[in-house]
């Protein structure tokens, strides 16, 4: 991830929906607020899902990139607590 | 505490909720919420309070189950006739969720147990059928300053409010005493629809949750009264009453009274 520093990583690969958002929203509550979460995926409709989530919740969703065929690379910065 | 992946399953509904997420259903884990009565009101509120995750609940019910109570105290069942009550919930909100601990007390609530009773715990929910236990509910709670969830039903109607002793309304800001037992329905005359047990019990569980989240606004100064034949709640605005014997600026309760009377149990 260029020009972007990364906090905190996590796979969630091979989970579905409603995990991956858990387990997403699990893990940027334990950032401080400015921090960067990437979050790693193989689900195309989490890819879709999570960066809605995300932002629903007030954070800022910095990239979603597909990596390959079945992957997905979701970049998040907290904004709030 | 980290979350089990049996936890994060059961608790994803709450967890992806952005008033509640994974602080939100810790804070439900480690709340003590004690109710009053194992009976309509207070088998609706711990079932869900017990499904939330809230880690203990007390109990305290004296009764056993009767066939007559199984068209509306839906923690009991027909295989559990004569067994006391607070097993039998006990047996239905452990086997739903084994996060949770019931602590069942076989016995009436007094003045002179309760205070023990209540004082380690967060909340307290009232679901007792009877004036002298719901007026020795309130002093108590407002003596401790412990939040407390009321709740009432006689037929096609239920009330709940939510007390927070020094910041709003208490129930003798409402009802400052006790009605003559005359004034109460006898037994015969007090049916009570079984569904409605299941919406008050829900509403009372519901702010005891907003509370365990510090979230939204609980029903304080307010008395909410549900409807059931015209479908219709209703809010009532409640002042906290300056002169109320027991939370008012010269209280002239400060310790528990005997509040026994010969009511019917309704």
């Amino acid at each position: 991830m260029e020009g972007i520093k990364v906090d905190k990583r996590i796979n969630i690969k091979g989970l579905v929906c409603p995990y991956t958002f858990v387990k997403s929203k699990l893990a940027i509550e334990d950032m401080d607020v400015g921090e960067v979460l990437e979050i790693l995926l193989d689900s195309e409709e989490a890819s879709r899902n999570i960066p809605k989530s995300m932002e629903d919740h007030g954070h800022k969703v910095l990239r979603v990139d597909k990596i390959s065929d079945k992957d997905w690379i979701i970049v998040v910065r907290k904004e709030k607590e | 505490m980290e979350f089990t992946e049996d936890q994060l399953q059961r608790y994803s509904r709450h967890i992806i909720l952005p008033e509640v997420g994974g602080k939100g259903q810790k804070k439900m884990l480690q709340a003590k919420v004690f109710i009053v009565g194992a009976g309509g009101l207070g088998c609706p509120a711990g079932y869900y309070l017990a499904a939330a995750g809230v880690g203990t609940i007390g109990m305290i019910d004296n009764d056993t189950v009767e066939l007559s109570n199984l068209q509306r105290q839906i923690a009991h069942n027909t295989n559990r006739l004569g067994m006391h009550k607070v097993d039998s919930a006990k047996e239905t909100f452990e086997a739903l969720n084994p996060d949770v601990r019931v602590v069942g007390i076989k016995d009436r609530i007094t003045k002179d147990n309760i205070i023990n009773l209540i004082q380690d715990y967060d909340i307290v929910v009232d679901g007792s059928d009877n004036f002298p236990t719901r007026y020795l509910v309130n002093d108590a709670c407002v003596l401790l300053r412990k939040p407390l969830v009321s709740g009432a039903i006689l037929r096609f109607e239920g009330q709940v409010t939510t007390i927070l002793p020094g910041d709003g309304h208490c129930y003798r800001c409402l009802f400052e005493e006790m009605p003559p037992p005359g004034l109460v329905p006898s037994c015969q005359e007090a049916g009570v629809l079984g569904a409605i047990t299941g919406v008050v019990g829900a509403l009372q569980a519901t702010e005891v949750l907003k509370l365990i989240l510090g979230k939204g606004y609980v029903l304080k100064n307010t008395l909410l009264i549900y409807d059931a034949l015209t479908t219709t709640f209703r809010r009532v605005k409640v002042q906290r009453n300056p002169d109320c014997p027991v939370c008012g600026e010269r209280p002239t309760i400060t310790e528990l009274q005997d509040y026994d009377a010969a009511y019917c149990r309704i």
